[in-house]
């Protein structure tokens, strides 16, 4: 889409755009570029000089059990964290819309935690777990279960979902609440004059007419899963206990900054550019097909 | 007849008080966590440390609240909450401004190399920090610009979805505001000012929402670049206040600054609800 109307000179909307070109060429391009030529080096041990490897860290990474592990803790995370994160948000979004005084009122109580920063989010639920004085853990004690979840991995990889969830339950209840109330009446009613009782109702017209919603929410949420949830990891286990709960994005931290290991930390860095470009082109094209909706 | 059809859709009497509790507990189930980070920002250390703690608030609010952010654990929180609004502030200010121009330059000019321009801007529309930190952080201490407001905010609004929303906004503006000013004898500058900005103000208000959360929320990047306690940002100072080792954590000053901690972005996020929740939508469009 183009403007018909446009105003003259050349001078002018070169030094409009200069900041936001500059800020990008800068902070984005530069770095993004460095990321790439450093992911084709290894640097020797002081840091002095560095040896061409060609796609030597990509290879050394490929076949690095511990890089294998992180990609697959990584899908098994996203995907724990976006049902976390959505199906709640859907029961809630149905049980508000059939509210419809009140809806506004829970809808303001339930999205305080989408403002609660993930690291923030980690440590209330450390501290609701926390093995020696959360009290959720002392009260799963006196129910006879034992949570340690510094020293048990499935129960730190719970601990990190669920925190990682809780926020997104209020972003998706949002979007499907908005969704839900777009449900023309009139189909629902004449379901109901068909004698479709409720969630006969629910699954053959409203789960269909949300599906836009739910896959766009579907897109968005494993892109918070792989990205914005460093805070809650960091905070709660620090990528442990012996690596369970190491994502990705984790692994360019602590390989590039605690490990001081550059090559393969850039490396890593181009393998997340490559997902993060999968996932756009998921979502774009997902966009120019609602258009058709 | 319109009436008993809506009977038959919103159902009444027990069904609507069985709905109403379901949704009660699950709002009190998502709440937990902010209660009881209240209920420990409010009691003594030895209450938190013999468990389990009460689940009702205590008497030593002030106390709590006050150490927390006169002293804190490392640095006052009164100064991680200055130089997280700074940040926030600096984020949500820096991006509106630049996309705006960046924006009104794509839509209304036409000049060299526009579409270069546009795709390259369209090329960071989804590239989170976390993706490129080393390089970025060694951009940054190449600058000098380490333990400083600008190293905070500048790498993170190089981010497109500013300019995009701008854009998306600028193309359903009427050309004929645009001719109008033209010939009256308007300038460009002249037509941006006086009509094109005050017609933004709602998206940008909403885009200010979405932004300040944004930059208030941030976590790894402010971990990096400030090594320098005083200039810690609250997000990430919250576990700088931990001790290492085997030290039991001052647990009622920690949960006092989460507290804290949430305070302006849910307040933003609640007294501009209806913004905010168009930002949200508009935003991720």
């Amino acid at each position: 889409m183009e403007k018909r109307v446009t105003f003259k000179g050349w001078l002018l909307p070169l030094c409009l755009i200069a900041p936001q070109v500059v800020i990008s060429a800068v902070f984005f391009f530069y770095p993004a570029g460095q990321a790439v030529w450093q992911s084709l080096f290894i640097p020797d041990p002081f840091g002095l000089s560095s040896r061409f490897v060609g796609l030597g860290n990509f290879e050394y990474l490929l076949g690095d059990p511990y890089y294998r592990s992180a990609f697959v803790t990584t899908a098994i995370f996203s995907t724990l964290v976006t049902l976390t994160a959505m199906v709640p948000a859907l029961f809630l979004a149905v049980l508000a819309d059939r509210l419809v005084k009140s809806a506004g009122v829970y809808r303001t109580l339930l999205i305080w935690p989408y403002a609660v920063a993930p690291a923030v989010a980690g440590v209330l639920w450390l501290f609701m777990f926390n093995t020696r004085v959360g009290v959720v853990a002392w009260y799963l004690g006196q129910l006879g279960y034992d949570w340690n979840h510094v020293l048990n991995q499935g129960e730190a990889m719970g601990l990190v979902v669920v925190a990682s969830s809780w926020g997104r339950i209020s972003y998706n209840f949002l979007f499907f609440f908005a969704a839900l109330q777009a449900v023309p009446r009139s189909i629902i009613e004449a379901a109901a004059i068909d004698g479709a009782r409720f969630w006969r109702r629910f699954f053959t017209i409203v789960l269909p007419l949300l599906s836009p919603t739910t896959f766009f929410l579907l897109v968005v949420n494993v892109v918070y899963a792989f990205f914005e949830t460093f805070g809650v990891i960091h905070t709660i286990t620090s990528g442990g206990p012996q690596q369970a709960t190491t994502i990705l994005v984790y692994k360019v931290f602590s390989d590039g900054f605690v490990g001081q290991d550059l090559g393969s930390s850039a490396a890593q860095s181009v393998i997340l550019l490559v997902v993060v470009g999968l996932l756009t082109v998921v979502q774009f094209k997902y966009i120019e097909k609602r258009v058709h909706y | 007849m319109a009436r008993e059809i809506t009977g038959m859709v919103e159902r009444r009497g027990a069904g609507l008080w069985l709905t109403h509790l379901l949704m009660i507990i699950g709002v009190l189930v998502i709440f937990f966590p902010i209660w009881l980070a209240f209920v420990a920002s409010t009691v003594t250390q030895p209450e938190i440390v013999q468990p389990p703690m009460p689940l009702w608030p205590g008497d030593r609010f002030v106390e709590n609240y006050t150490a927390a952010l006169f002293s804190g654990v490392n640095v006052p929180v009164l100064t991680m909450l200055a130089n997280s609004m700074v940040m926030a502030i600096g984020i949500a200010v820096g991006k509106i401004i630049i996309s705006l121009l960046s924006a009104f330059a794509i839509v209304y000019f036409r000049f060299p190399a526009r579409n270069i321009f546009f795709w390259l801007i369209f090329l960071t529309l989804m590239l989170p920090v976390e993706v490129r930190i080393v390089p970025t952080y060694e951009v940054i201490a190449g600058f000098g610009m380490l333990n400083s407001y600008s190293g905070l905010i500048f790498p993170l609004i190089a981010s497109a979805t500013a300019t995009f929303l701008f854009r998306q906004f600028f193309l359903t503006v009427p050309d004929e505001l645009a001719e109008a000013a033209r010939v009256d004898g308007a300038g460009a500058m002249r037509f941006f000012w006086d009509i094109l900005l005050p017609m933004s103000r709602t998206n940008v208000a909403a885009l200010f929402v979405i932004l300040f959360i944004y930059g208030w929320n941030q976590y790894l990047w402010p971990l990096l670049i400030t090594t320098d306690p005083s200039m810690n940002t609250i997000v990430m100072g919250i576990k700088q206040m931990f001790p290492s080792g085997d030290d039991v954590a001052d647990w009622p000053v920690i949960m006092a600054t989460s507290i804290l901690a949430m305070v302006p972005p849910v307040v933003v996020v609640i007294s501009m609800q209806k913004l905010f929740i168009r930002g949200l939508v508009d935003s991720e469009k």
